[in-house]
């Protein structure tokens, strides 16, 4: 199924004015609404036979210019049968950003949505097992985000210092 | 220091069995210096075991970051004494370039540290220099029953910075504007 009849298909099912498309080099990407997320996607897998989940990822467009919404979040789809790939990407804001979890569709989900979540808390609803992956779990902040100070908000001193008397 | 105390030094300070804790590329440096070429063995520091309960040398090479504090201080915990530790390179020492939130500035603020060894990463030569002067810091300053660790009571490293004392352009980093990477400075 080519990129074409994927957005006249999703157009058909979920309403064409929200479903809108953006190409930067041979990256095309279908934006979507991220309420509509879970149909959309249940839609991309069962019926245009996007079976692999290659890449879920995010990022904070806080100060960004133009951006109207705070955390982009796409979805890198392939077909392994044809070789076709598409983007779709999606929206979410402050507070409490939330999506619905693909785990259901493609378990290679699990790590990359707790991966997101762990850098920008974005909660994936319905995922089996959603806490960090890569923070320790007593981190209390979500360092990716913009307004997240890069020399943090002294996590990294946080522990008990031992003198040679001590040890 | 008595005559015993001297020949415990002695025998302790050529025959250091380190333990290499490499987390990065001094790591790298780290094995040149225990292969052929340059020879750590020289110096009689060539027995490396990867267990903490063999070693006397605990060789920090490599950034640390704030998940590998607590195994850190636990390999230092198990390590018998008399022991020592050298920092090598500028991350273990100060944290290096990588002045973010994961990363320790400098592993003396959570351990002791004998020798410090700079350079990114250093050249196996400057890690000899340093089992060298270690060397010497034992035979000057050992005691048979390490009398010498009983009397540093204090933490010898620098004490992590409060946050008030950073200016608020260095806790945001957010840049002001994309398209120029400014950073915004007042928020």
């Amino acid at each position: 199924m080519t990129f074409d009849a994927v957005v006249n298909l999703l157009r058909q099912r979920f309403g064409a004015e929200r479903i809108t498309t953006s190409q930067f080099r041979d990256n095309q990407r279908i934006h979507i609404p991220a309420d509509k997320l879970h149909g959309i996607m249940e839609c991309l897998h069962r019926v245009a036979g996007f079976d692999l989940l290659t890449e879920l990822s995010a990022a904070d467009y806080l100060h960004y210019p133009d951006a109207r919404d705070r955390y982009g979040v796409w979805y890198v789809l392939d077909n392994t049968q044809s070789g076709e790939r598409i983007v779709v990407k999606t929206w979410v804001n402050d507070p409490e950003p939330t999506l619905a979890s693909v785990y259901h569709l493609w378990n290679g989900a699990d790590w990359m949505e707790r991966e997101v979540y762990d850098m920008y808390g974005i909660v994936f609803e319905g995922h089996p097992d959603l806490r960090r992956i890569l923070l320790p779990d007593e981190f209390s902040a979500y360092p990716l985000r913009k307004d997240y100070p890069m020399r943090g908000k002294g996590e990294r001193h946080n522990f008990p210092a031992i003198t040679r008397a001590q040890s | 220091m008595t005559k015993l105390d001297q020949l415990a030094n002695w025998c302790r300070k050529n025959s250091l069995w380190p333990m290499p804790f490499a987390t990065a590329c001094c790591g790298i440096e780290l094995m040149a210096t225990g292969a052929s070429r340059h020879d750590i063995a020289r110096f009689g520091a060539e027995a490396m075991r990867f267990t903490p309960r063999q070693c006397d040398l605990m060789i920090i090479a490599g950034r640390i970051v704030m998940k590998m504090v607590p195994v850190m201080q636990r390999i230092w915990l198990q390590m018998p004494e008399p022991k020592w530790c050298i920092s090598m390179g500028a991350c273990a020492s100060s944290g290096g370039v990588f002045d973010t939130y994961a990363v320790v500035q400098g592993m003396d603020r959570f351990i002791p540290v004998d020798i410090y060894v700079p350079g990114c990463p250093p050249r196996p030569e400057q890690l000899i220099q340093a089992v060298i002067d270690l060397q010497e810091k034992i035979q000057q300053t050992g005691t048979l029953k390490g009398r010498e660790f009983e009397q540093r009571q204090t933490l010898e490293g620098p004490v992590a910075l409060p946050l008030t004392a950073l200016r608020p352009a260095d806790l945001i980093v957010a840049p002001g504007n994309y398209l120029t990477a400014t950073r915004q400075n007042s928020h």
